[in-house]
Order: structure tokens, then C-alpha cells, then sequence
């Protein structure tokens, strides 16, 4: 089932097919746009109406040569009257409506939906294997919508969560980067910045200093209550967030580390070290031992072999693991809430009394500064994945 | 020390100009060794705010080598200072609580007993601070800086047609004529006066009510009434948002959260006047503190607490200075400029109908009821 | 690329030490067999002449100490900085020290005490809990003990306020009479010179003890002075301890011996002087109760016995006992029941009783909706259950939040692992970018996303689906909870399908077809049950992290939205019932380690993958 090669040709099917099909996707759009405007029914009829003669106008009139064009003038057909009724942002979904239509009429009119499946296929399965995809979509569309719509209201003018009236219609005034303003200017953000900046990589170089030694150790064959040891090292990842937190918050008061930096860095640590022990283990897995044995034949002492032979191979499981301990430690809020105190405010801490406290638009900013930042990491890691698969000769993915 | 000590003298002299000699009187621990960093824990958002620009900030320029930070902690001040008791490692140098908190606090022996005149200015006219602040002062422990009232906002375009817009606290309770949402506060403190006082309970007998089992079930039951229209708050930030967001149609928070939602952010909002439950809110100081810390805090609360300070507050919020001698010089709004003494709660047109809230009541009987009230939001 | 997968077992394939190590044990049986046993033929031996066998063995030793090497560092931090603040929190959920502590002399006279008999205690108990309350309400622990008993007896915390406040007044009239016979019964010296001497050292440390115990003053833990050592290290070293506080007091043992209550209570005075104060008894005359106890004395003592007595002072004293006997003695048992009528009840009283033992079940109890009653355990009121009922919608609702993850999961996963390489990692990037998103920020979105004025509300009113004063509310409540909740934990169930997927041959769906099955057929037969195992991983994966969300829940899930864990914050730094969030927090561990040992058995806590 791969896509890119054509199994069945492209061919002009029967109006009788298309027609209706794109008239009942036409009745669909035409549905919501009626109940907006007050009519239902003139809106189905309507809408099923436009749609199908568009597609005979498309395919009987101006015909496959002339797709281009027809695409076109469909976007620009919809977006005009999108404007007509909702001014610009009604423009721009109608022309979001046109672009959609075009390419469904071709589609779905020279049959190009059949292109890359088996021939064999009935119509059935061809309509399955289609609304699984959109259904798949949907799932994306619910997994990504919430981070996207946090980014435009992050410009918004107003101090508050909604989308003004201003910023539905564009209007440049309802927009403003005073929020952004706010983070880089304000004491106590930036502050906060500097804690988390303070915090995670000290927390990380723990975790993974001590989560890699402890996961070579795990790694050899022969350790004692195994399973057990595994069972503690791993806990941090299992217990309730609220649990560790509020017991490290008896006892490191007790002996005196709540409220302090120490404090803060040695809780984030031990949250960050199931991540680095589960990594690095995994990449030990696939560890040819004989490897070890054969740098120790040839004179190189323990050192040398873990730093020139071992270190290299479990790089990218320590990078990983590395990489999730900063994660959690970056965006870890419940247990510094209860170990830290004002003095150890980091990013979250104050993101989350930003949205209890005095709800400002100002965490959107910082979220969407967040976000940016995840997606160069996501892409550096990728590309960076990409290029080790290489080097080790694996297919590219 | 010295060169801060002159201009701390000098900058007193330029800020009170004309005033009595009173004004230039030094904090009563000036020249002692002192801390150069406080920890300040206080509620966030606008009220913190006025803090940091009425005596916080012109403190630190006068003493530039000075640093301040917020703890937003003062919801959970007793938790948080009985757990660091039982550690023995006190981390905050004054802490921002409501009157009751302070009554507990200094039950509890977590908050420092104080000589009022000792540690406090006197006002311009060389009046004691113990009879400036006067009946303010309600625990040994509690240095006064407010009065604020806790009372309803409610969305002006979210009135029905044709109805008059809510002049009582008990259209809280009438969703037939005011559809929509209301959000209250998350605890049993004035959510039970209020629906006391609309079962009919007489004004001044609530509290004798409130302290009979009967009293509190008949509470709890006129709000169930309401039970499944109401969105709890927990942090003095949330209604000015759900009202802003057009979430609830009322909800209670305190006056100056209002005001700033009303004046500064203008939304259309209004203010009910009516049944405001006045409250106080000050500092206290946590027990324990090391010596050249505590020094520091009693610098600072020498300066931030005096007359003109406390004034200087109600230009950024609109709560009512907790002095008698600061109310001459309460004048307009920082930024917007308009009047502020009409926003005050303590002003007559807006305090026609009030409760006084019963301190000594809530101290004795807030766990009580609290397990109870949070039984039933439970369920 | 990050992902979360199981893997089969681990293997190794080079040899290793053990191997060899039973290999050698066979040829060591071998070689003693009868039928190669001849005398040259001894054991194996290695190169430096040590038998094979036993070389190996201590090579084996050797890396099995080597590896725990490798480990002990990160276990011991792991136990100190994670594992012993857990075993300390889950140690409050039956620590109840606090009572035994406050009211160590009421404890004991209720000890005999019988509480079903309906009546109300004898007077001696009346005058221990004076005496107790009294030391109580100085040092300022009353309202604690209060607070603490109104956890099981709605009502004992405005009891003991109310109480402690009054309780300096009881005996008014005998002090007075004391004070107006002489004035040196005002004086410091006067009582420092009468009780001074030699042979008291026994009551004054019983004091000492008893007021350590009472102000939670010592190294508590049963580490004592290590825990000060372990302090020392992070810079907060102990002060001068507690026990060690110079009193500047000797107490006389013949005044002791003669007038014990007085001695009692004049020790407890100086060590609230010294411990407290950081003075001495020579800085203000004693306390009310100092008197109220030297009244019940010298009504005790006849006055031919205290006519024997010749320590200092002793005149003053003949003087006293002759006074006194004008007044009435101190009624305690009036004097409680005037300052509040509850102390005539037997309710109180037995709940002091019942909550003495240093440790107790109660706030397990408590966290499942049950009390102690005089009938033993038994459930709370209708009104007063809510404990069950936040269990259960915890389960229910982390249940609906696995059930979605699965149902929306499924599908994606499926399509990741059978898209080819390029456009399933592209696609990747959309799973996991909500993965590597803040919290925060996603729950902040969602809050965006379902409030009335929301952006999905906006759009539904938009395109005409429900009528603008019609808004559909979605948020606070447990809908809110489980959207934004099934968003955020839905790569946790996408990452593990995935991975099992992509190990299914898409040839056997096929094959299944080609002998004759419906595409159902073939999904329910050949292929579904294939990624069980990738199911029961994220399952269990997205119950575990969900059971104990506590961030998300807060900000959007109102009242009814809310878990286990928010009420465990809220115990914890609002209602101060620690004790009660550590038992809460207790059953929630015992639900996620169960769950943790099925993940393990299932998948192998070995075979999780997170990178790759």
C-alpha cells in the first residue's frame, strides 16, 4: 500500500457519479453556511446546486487541459464571495472553500481517488480506506489545533484569553506584541527564565552522569535483585506526581533543602533519572560485549575502553535520555511548586501562577516562545537521526 | 549605611515636605547590621502590583543595594510557614495575610508579637500609630494596611431586556431573573453570611446562627440552591477574567479587582454594592526571624507602613488605607487620573448596606466549618 | 526521534564469565566421573594455577561487584533524595504523636477512664487537662491539638480555641488570695528561693522532656543526632539542642517531695523560661498555674505535715495554707464547663481518648469515608462520605481517558506504521510535538479552546450549530478534564501501538484475505489481536500517568472535574490534614504500584523504550 506509483490510470468517470458525490460534499459546506446565514434548507439546496454545476462546468466545459485555470477560478469565485458576506476572514475561508472544491472535482470527477490503491478494491473498501484517513486526520487536526490556536492569541491586544472581535475581523489593531514586551521586560519573568535556565541543565547533568554509570552497571549480566533495584531507579517515573512532591516537600524541609537551589536541582534529578536509566539501557541492549573485551585484550585500561569504545556506541541513548531529563526538568511545575520557594521560580512556576493568579495573555507568549523551541529541537533531532542512520548504512528513513 | 542612612533621611524630608517633625523620625533600627535581600510574600496580580510601586520600589531606590522578591504564597501562608517551622528554616521576611490568617498565626506562635508604637511611624501630626490604625490593629502580630471589601461585579450587557440591573446580593440566588453563571469563592468565608443573610437571617444575628450546627446545614442548603450554577474561584484573579470572558453573569472577588477590571481594563462591568463584607489585610512577621533580617524588615516596614506610603497605595488599587491619618491624602489614579476616594469601599455611598466581618468568629470556627463546606463541595 | 516501545528479551550472544562457568562445572563433574578418573587428571586449572573453576568464581564475583559499584551511586541518591522522602511522607498517615504529646498527664488520667459508661470523666482528669492545656496554650500548641482533633470531631478546634484563651483565668480567686496575703508571692526571688536546693534534678528533666515532646523541639526521626550530621552537610547545621539549654534553676528535692504538683509546675515554668524565652525564672514571677498547683498542694498537706517541713521559706507557706482555707478550692470541672459547655459532655472527652495512642488508623479511615466509633470502625454519615466518591470518579474518569487514548490511538498508529518511512516520521512530528510541549501550555490551550467564549464555541455559534445564548460548557467540569487530559496523554498510547505495529508483517493480513476472510474478519483474527500487547502497554502507561494528574484537573477541571490528587494539594496547603493526605496519597501509591507490577509482568519495565 505505498504511495507514489500509479496503479490504475487517470479517466474522465460518468457525470452520473460525479455529480452527485460533489453535490452531497457541496450540500455539507452548504449546510453550515445556510444555519450561519438563517437559511438551512436554501443553504443545502443551494450549496449541492453550485457545487455540481461547477463540476460539469469544470470537466465537460473546460476540461482536463484547462485544470489550472478552472482551480483558480474557483478560489477566487469563493473568496469573493466569502468577502461579500464575512469581510476578510470570510474571504479567506472561501478561499480555503474554492481551493478544496477545485482539487475534490478533479479528484474525484477523473477518478484519481482509485490512483494508488490495489485495482482489486471494492468500492466499499476504497470508501473505508478513505474516511479511516480523514478520521486519522481528525485525530491530528485535535492532537495540533491547541497549540496552533495558542499562537495568534498571544498577539492578541487585549489582556485577556479570548479572540476580540478586532482580531476575528484582522484588524491590525487588535493585535500587538506587548505580551511578548511583558516577557523580556518583566523582572519576574525574567527571572524565571534564569532559574529554569539555572535549574535544568545542572539537574540533567546529574541524571545523566549518574543514570549512565548506574545503567551500565544494570547492563551486565550478573547484578543481584535486579529487578528490584530496576523497581526503585525507575519509581520517579511511576509515582504520582503530587506523592513526590509533597513527600520531598516533608523531608527536605526537614533537613533544611526546601527553598533551596540544592534542593530544587536534586528533586529534578531524581525525576530525570528513570528517563536516562530506560534510554540507556536500551541502547546497551543492542551492545556487542565482545567489543569491550577485544579494546581490554589490546591494553586499553577500563577508562580508555568506556571513553573509547562503550561512550561513543551509547552516545545517542545518553543524548536522548539527556534530552528528556531537561524536558521534565524544563517543564516540571508540581514539585518545585512544594520544594522550591520564590527564590527558585522557574518557567512553569510561573506560567502556572500566571494562569491561576493573574491570567495574562503573556503565558501565551511564553508558550508560543516554548513552542518554536520544541519544534527546532524536534527537527534538530530528526535531522540528526537521519544522518546517524546513514552513517550506520541503515536506510534512510 | 551611612550614606544610605542621609539619604533616606533627605529623600523623607523632599517627600514630606512641610509635614511635622514627625515625618523625619528614623526607622528605630537604622544603623544596625541589616540583610540586603527580602523575601516578600504578598497575592499577585493588581494589589501586589500597588505594593511594588506605592512603598516597594521608591524603598529599593532609596536603599539601592536592596533586593525584593515576591513569593505569591499569601493563599497558602500558613501552610507553608507551619512547614517551615517544623524545619526550623524560615525562608520569607514578611508576609502579606488576611486579618484571620493573622489571628491564626499568631495563635500558633508562626507569626512575631509586636509593640505597634515601637516598630511603626507615627502619623504626620505625631499621633501614635497604635491609635492611627486604631481598632485596625486585631492581633498582636497584625500590622494593617487595607481595608477591602469582598462584594459582587456583574456583566452589565449580560442583564436581560427589560430588568433592572441586580441591586442586592441575593439576585445571586435568582437565576430565573438573572440567568447565568455566578462564581464564588472556594471556601465557607462570606459565601455562608451572604446566604444566611438571603435566608432571612437578620444582618447582625448571622454570626450567632453561624455558630449553631443548625445554622451551618441552613447555610449550606440555600447555597445548594445555587449549587449547580456556580464556578469556584480560588485565586483573586479568577472572576475578573470569567467576567471579562463573559464565563458568569456575577461573581464575588474583591472590590479592587473590580475596579481595575471596570476603570483600567474597561470591560463592561458593574459593581454591586451591596452586603460588601470589609475585610482587613496587612503583614505579619514570621517568628524566628535571624537578627540582621529582621532589622531589615523593620526598616522597610517603618517606611512602607508611615502615612503618606499607605496613601500612595490607593493611587494603584482601590482599597482604602488602613491609617485614619491617610485618608486626607488619598487623591486620583496613577495612570487614569480619576478620583479615587469614590471607589473606596470605605466611602458612605458605597457602604450603605455592609457586614462586618467577624474576625474572632472565623478564627474559632474556620476549621469547623471549612471541613464542613468542603464535604459538601465534594459531593 | 524519540519513541516509546517494548522489545523482546534482552540477549546477549557473546559468552560470558557464568557460561564458561557452568561449562567448567560440568567438565569438573565429568572429570570426577568413575570412568575417566584417573589421579592425573585433576581439576581444570587456569593460567596462574588457581583451578578454572574457582578463578572463574571470583571473576564472576568481581563483575557482579563491579556492576553494583556502577549502581550504589545513583541508588543511594535515588533512595535518599526520592525513596526516603516517600517512606517519610507515607510514616504521617499513622503518626499521631500529637495528642500523647500535648496532653501527656489528660492521656493518662483518661487511660482508666471508661467511655461507655456515659459518664463524664473523674476530676483528676479535669485537672490534668488544666495543667496540660495551661503549658499548651504558652508554648502556643493548643490550636494545633485542636486543629488536629477537629479532623475526626467537627468542633474541637473552636473548643480548644475558645478554652485556651481562658484557661489563664481558672482559679482566679486562690491566686488572687495568694498575692494580696503577701506581696513576695509577686516576687521572682521569693519563689526561686523557695523551691531552690538540691535532689529536684529528676522533675526538672521530666519537665524538660515533657515540653521537648510538646514544642516537636527535638531531632525528630529515629536518626536523632545523624539527622543534625546530614544538616551540617547542607549548611543548616542544628542549634544548641533543646536538651542541652542551661536552665540556671536547681529545684529542691525536699520541696519536690513535699509539694510535688508545685514542683511540677514551677520546672515546667523555668523550662518555658530557658527553652522558650531564653531567660530564666529570675525574670518574672511564675505563672497562674504555679499557684493554682501550690493551692491543691497545701490542701493536700495537713497542716502537722506541713508544720514538718522546714525548707526556705516555710513560714510563708504555713501562712498560705491558712489563707486558703478561705476560699473555696479551684472546681476545674466548673471552670471547663464555663468556659465552653461542650467540656460537660462526654464527646470531647472522648475523642481525646480515643485519638491518644501515638499511633493510629484513623486517617486511614477517615480517607475511606469511615470513623472510629465506640463500636469500632464504622462508615460516616450519607453527607459526610466524599472520599469513595472521589476514588471512584478518579477511576472512572482516568478509565475514559485510557478509552479515548485507545480509540483515537488506534487508528494513528495503525496509519503511522503502515505509511512509508518519509511521510509516517513527518507525521511523527505532529504526535510529538504536543509530546516535547509544556504542560502547561497545552492545558492553557485547552482552557482557550472549551471556555463559553472559546474558540470551539465560537465556531460552532459561527457556523450556526448552537444558538449564541446556548453555548455549550465544556469546561470545569469532567468533560474539560477528560478532553484536555486524553490530548495530553494520547502520545503515551500512540508511541507504544506504533512500535508494535511496525513489527507486524502487513503479509499476514493479506494471507488471512487471500484464504477467504472479510477485511473484519481479518482485522478481528489476524491482526487485532497481534497488537494486544501494544494496548495493554499504553493502557497501562496512560492509567498510571493519569490516576495522578493533579495540574491539569486544577485549571480546567472545576468541582467536578477534579482527582484524588487535587484534594491531597488541597490538604496539604490548605485544610493542613497532612496526615490525611499522606493516607490518601498511600492508597493512591498502593493502586499505582499494583499497576506498575502488571506493566511489568505484561511488558518487562526493561523493555520500555523511550529513544531510539
Amino acid at each position: 500500500m505505498s504511495d507514489g506509483i500509479a496503479i490504475t490510470g487517470a479517466k474522465t468517470l460518468p457525470f452520473s457519479f460525479t455529480l452527485p458525490v460533489v453535490g452531497a460534499a457541496g450540500a455539507l459546506f452548504g449546510l453550515f453556511a445556510g444555519t450561519a446565514q438563517g437559511a438551512t434548507l436554501l443553504g443545502v439546496l443551494g450549496g449541492a446546486a453550485i457545487c455540481a454545476a461547477l463540476a460539469w462546468a469544470a470537466l465537460s466545459l473546460a476540461g482536463v487541459e484547462r485544470e489550472r485555470a478552472v482551480k483558480w477560478g474557483v478560489i477566487a469565485l469563493f473568496a469573493l464571495a466569502g468577502l461579500l458576506v464575512g469581510r476578510i476572514a470570510g474571504a479567506i475561508v472561501g478561499a480555503l472553500f474554492g481551493w478544496f472544491l477545485g482539487w475534490f472535482i478533479y479528484w474525484i470527477g477523473r477518478g484519481r481517488y482509485r490512483m494508488f490503491l490495489p485495482p482489486y478494491l471494492t468500492a466499499g473498501e476504497v470508501l473505508w480506506h478513505y474516511t479511516f484517513r480523514v478520521i486519522c486526520g481528525a485525530v491530528f487536526v485535535f492532537l495540533i489545533t491547541p497549540i496552533l490556536v495558542v499562537m495568534p492569541l498571544s498577539f492578541n491586544a487585549e489582556n485577556f484569553f479570548t479572540f476580540t472581535p478586532e482580531m476575528l475581523a484582522f484588524d491590525p489593531e487588535g493585535y500587538s506584541l506587548k505580551h511578548y514586551r511583558d516577557f523580556f521586560t518583566s523582572a519576574d519573568w525574567q527571572q524565571a527564565l534564569r532559574n529554569s535556565i539555572l535549574i535544568a541543565p545542572v539537574a540533567t547533568l546529574l541524571a545523566v552522569s549518574f543514570g549512565t554509570l548506574a545503567a551500565i552497571g544494570l547492563s551486565s549480566e550478573h547484578v543481584p535483585f535486579r529487578q528490584a533495584i530496576m523497581a526503585v531507579l525507575i519509581s520517579p517515573m511511576i509515582v504520582p506526581l503530587i506523592i513526590s512532591a509533597a513527600g520531598m516537600y516533608f523531608f527536605y524541609s526537614r533537613i533544611g533543602l526546601q527553598g533551596t537551589y540544592l534542593g530544587v536541582v536534586l528533586a529534578h534529578a531524581a525525576l530525570g533519572i528513570p528517563f536516562v536509566i530506560i534510554t540507556v539501557t536500551a541502547t546497551l541492549v543492542g551492545f556487542d560485549r565482545s567489543l569491550t573485551r577485544a579494546a581490554a585484550n589490546l591494553g586499553a585500561n577500563p577508562v580508555t575502553t568506556f571513553r573509547r569504545v562503550q561512550m561513543p556506541l551509547i552516545l545517542p541513548g545518553v543524548i536522548s535520555g539527556g534530552l528528556f531529563a531537561f524536558i521534565t526538568s524544563f517543564d516540571e511545575v508540581v514539585v518545585v511548586i512544594f520544594v522550591g520557594s520564590a527564590n527558585q521560580q522557574t518557567l512553569p512556576w510561573q506560567m502556572f501562577t500566571g494562569l491561576r493568579e493573574q491570567i495574562s495573555p503573556t503565558i501565551l507568549a511564553v508558550a508560543t516562545i516554548l513552542v518554536c523551541i520544541s519544534i527546532a529541537l524536534l527537527t534538530t533531532v530528526e535531522i540528526l537521526r537521519r544522518r546517524s542512520e546513514r552513517l550506520r548504512g541503515m536506510s534512510p528513513g | 549605611m551611612n550614606l544610605a542612612k542621609t539619604l533616606m533621611a533627605s529623600t523623607a524630608l523632599t517627600v514630606a515636605a512641610g509635614a511635622l517633625a514627625a515625618q523625619d523620625m528614623e526607622s528605630p533600627v537604622a544603623g544596625e547590621p541589616m540583610i540586603d535581600s527580602m523575601t516578600l510574600v504578598s497575592w499577585g496580580g493588581a494589589y501586589q502590583n500597588s505594593q511594588q510601586k506605592a512603598y516597594v520600589e521608591p524603598y529599593i531606590e532609596m536603599n539601592p543595594e536592596v533586593s525584593a522578591t515576591w513569593d505569591e504564597s499569601s493563599n497558602e501562608a500558613v501552610a507553608k510557614l507551619r512547614a517551615m517551622a517544623e524545619a526550623g528554616n524560615i525562608t520569607w521576611d514578611l508576609v502579606d495575610v488576611v486579618a484571620s490568617d493573622a489571628i491564626r498565626l499568631c495563635d500558633e506562635g508562626l507569626a512575631m508579637e509586636v509593640d505597634h508604637d515601637d516598630i511603626l511611624k507615627p502619623a504626620p501630626d505625631g499621633t501614635d500609630a497604635s491609635d492611627d490604625f486604631g481598632d485596625l490593629i486585631v492581633s498582636d502580630c497584625f500590622i494593617p494596611q487595607i481595608v477591602y471589601s469582598t462584594t459582587f461585579g456583574y456583566r452589565t450587557d449580560m442583564v436581560p431586556e427589560g430588568v433592572d440591573a441586580p441591586d442586592s446580593v441575593c439576585d445571586v440566588w435568582d437565576t430565573e431573573t438573572y440567568p447565568g453563571k455566578r462564581s464564588l469563592e472556594r471556601r465557607p468565608i462570606n459565601n455562608m453570611e451572604w446566604a444566611l443573610y438571603c435566608d432571612g437571617v437578620a444582618k447582625d444575628e448571622i454570626y450567632d446562627v453561624l455558630a449553631t450546627e443548625e445554622g451551618q446545614d441552613r447555610a449550606l442548603d440555600k447555597l445548594d440552591e445555587i449549587k449547580d450554577d456556580v464556578i469556584w474561584w480560588s485565586a483573586g484573579a479568577d472572576t475578573p477574567q470569567l467576567l471579562a470572558d463573559g464565563e458568569v453573569f456575577m461573581g464575588s472577588t474583591y472590590n479592587g479587582r473590580l475596579f481595575s477590571v471596570i476603570e483600567e481594563q474597561d470591560q463592561p462591568v458593574g459593581m454591586l454594592w451591596d452586603m460588601q463584607v470589609f475585610d482587613l489585610d496587612g503583614w505579619i512577621i514570621p517568628e524566628d526571624l535571624e537578627e540582621a533580617e529582621l532589622n531589615r524588615v523593620l526598616d522597610f516596614l517603618w517606611f512602607a507602613t508611615d502615612t503618606q506610603r499607605l496613601a500612595d497605595q490607593s493611587a494603584y488599587i482601590s482599597y482604602g488605607p488602613a491609617r485614619e491619618s491617610s485618608a486626607p491624602l488619598v487623591s486620583t489614579h496613577a495612570e487614569l487620573g480619576i478620583e479615587m476616594a469614590p471607589h473606596m469601599p470605605t466611602d458612605p455611598d458605597n457602604a450603605e448596606n455592609t457586614l462586618l466581618y467577624n474576625y474572632e468568629f472565623w478564627a474559632d470556627y474556620r476549621d469547623d466549618i471549612d471541613a464542613k463546606f468542603q464535604a459538601w463541595l465534594a459531593q | 526521534m524519540s519513541r516509546l516501545s517494548s522489545s523482546g528479551p534482552q540477549t546477549a550472544d557473546a559468552p560470558t564469565p557464568e557460561d564458561a562457568f557452568h561449562e567448567t562445572a560440568t567438565l569438573d563433574d565429568r572429570a570426577r566421573g568413575p570412568q575417566r578418573g584417573t589421579e592425573a587428571d585433576g581439576p581444570m586449572l587456569a593460567a596462574d594455577g588457581t583451578p578454572l573453576k574457582k578463578s572463574l568464581a571470583r571473576a564472576l564475583r568481581a563483575q557482579k561487584l563491579r556492576a553494583l559499584a556502577l549502581i550504589a551511586p545513583l541508588l543511594i541518591f535515588v533512595l535518599v533524595t526520592f525513596i526516603a522522602p516517600i517512606a517519610d511522607m507515607l510514616f504521617r498517615s499513622v503518626e499521631n504523636q500529637i495528642v500523647r504529646d500535648t496532653l501527656p498527664r489528660t492521656s493518662a488520667a483518661l487511660a482508666t477512664w471508661d467511655a461507655e459508661s456515659g459518664d463524664l470523666p473523674p476530676d483528676s482528669a479535669f485537672e490534668a487537662l488544666y495543667s496540660d492545656l495551661f503549658l499548651a496554650a504558652e508554648a502556643r500548641r493548643h490550636t494545633r491539638l485542636g486543629q488536629r482533633l477537629n479532623y475526626e470531631n467537627t468542633g474541637m478546634s473552636s473548643l480548644f480555641r475558645g478554652t485556651g484563651r481562658d484557661v489563664d483565668d481558672f482559679g482566679e480567686a486562690n491566686v488572687e488570695m495568694l498575692e494580696d496575703l503577701d506581696d513576695r508571692w509577686e516576687e521572682a526571688e521569693f519563689w526561686i528561693s523557695m523551691t531552690s536546693g538540691t535532689g529536684g534534678a529528676a522533675v526538672l528533666d521530666a519537665a524538660r522532656e515533657r515540653f521537648i515532646r510538646l514544642d516537636d523541639l527535638s531531632t525528630r526521626g529515629p536518626l536523632g543526632d545523624a539527622w543534625c550530621g546530614v544538616k551540617g552537610v547542607f549548611g543548616a547545621p542544628c542549634a544548641v539542642s533543646a536538651e542541652d539549654v542551661d536552665l540556671g534553676f536547681t529545684l529542691s528535692g525536699d520541696f519536690a517531695e513535699t509539694f510535688p504538683r508545685t514542683a511540677e509546675a514551677y520546672a515546667e515554668f523555668a523550662v518555658f523560661m530557658a527553652i522558650e524565652e531564653e531567660e530564666t525564672v529570675a525574670d518574672d514571677e511564675p505563672w497562674e498555674a504555679v499557684y493554682v498547683a501550690l493551692d491543691r498542694d497545701l490542701r493536700a498537706l495537713s497542716p502537722e505535715e506541713l508544720a514538718a517541713y522546714d525548707g526556705p521559706e516555710a513560714e510563708a507557706l504555713r501562712a498560705a495554707q491558712a489563707a486558703l482555707a478561705d476560699v473555696p478550692p479551684v472546681d476545674f470541672r466548673a471552670a471547663f464547663v464555663a468556659s465552653d459547655e461542650d467540656w460537660g459532655t462526654v464527646e470531647p472527652w472522648r475523642t481525646i481518648r480515643t485519638y491518644a495512642p501515638p499511633y493510629t488508623t484513623g486517617y486511614f479511615l477517615n480517607a475511606v469515608d469511615m470513623q472510629k466509633t465506640p463500636d469500632g470502625p464504622a462508615l460516616r454519615d450519607e453527607d459526610e462520605r466524599i472520599y469513595g466518591l472521589l476514588f471512584q470518579r478518579t477511576l472512572f474518569m482516568s478509565l475514559m481517558i485510557t478509552f479515548s487514548c485507545i480509540l483515537l490511538g488506534y487508528p494513528v498508529a495503525w496509519l503511522l506504521a503502515n505509511l512509508p518511512m518519509r511521510t509516517a516520521n513527518l507525521l511523527m512530528i505532529l504526535v510529538l510535538l504536543p509530546f516535547w510541549t509544556s504542560l502547561l501550555v497545552r492545558t492553557s490551550a485547552w482552557k482557550v479552546m472549551l471556555q463559553q467564549q472559546g474558540v470551539i464555541n465560537d465556531v460552532l455559534v459561527w457556523l450556526g450549530l448552537v444558538a449564541d445564548d446556548g453555548r455549550l460548557i465544556m469546561i470545569n467540569n469532567q468533560f474539560g478534564t477528560i478532553v484536555a487530559m486524553t490530548h495530553i496523554l494520547l502520545p503515551f498510547m500512540i508511541l507504544p501501538l506504533y512500535s508494535v505495529m511496525q513489527t507486524i508483517p502487513p503479509s499476514y493480513m493479506r494471507a488471512a484475505k487471500s484464504l477467504g476472510a472479510t477485511p473484519l474478519t481479518a482485522f478481528r483474527r489476524v491482526y487485532f489481536p497481534q497488537t494486544v500487547p501494544g494496548i495493554g502497554a499504553g493502557s497501562i502507561l496512560v492509567f498510571i500517568l493519569a490516576i495522578g494528574y493533579y495540574i491539569t484537573p486544577e485549571i480546567v477541571g472545576g468541582t467536578t472535574g477534579t482527582f484524588i490528587s487535587n484534594r491531597i494539594a488541597y490538604h496539604i496547603s490548605s485544610s493542613l490534614n497532612w496526615g490525611l493526605a499522606a493516607a490518601l496519597g498511600s492508597i493512591l501509591l498502593v493502586v499505582v504500584l499494583v499497576l506498575y507490577w502488571a506493566y511489568d509482568k505484561i511488558v518487562g519495565i526493561d523493555n520500555v523504550k523511550l529513544g531510539g
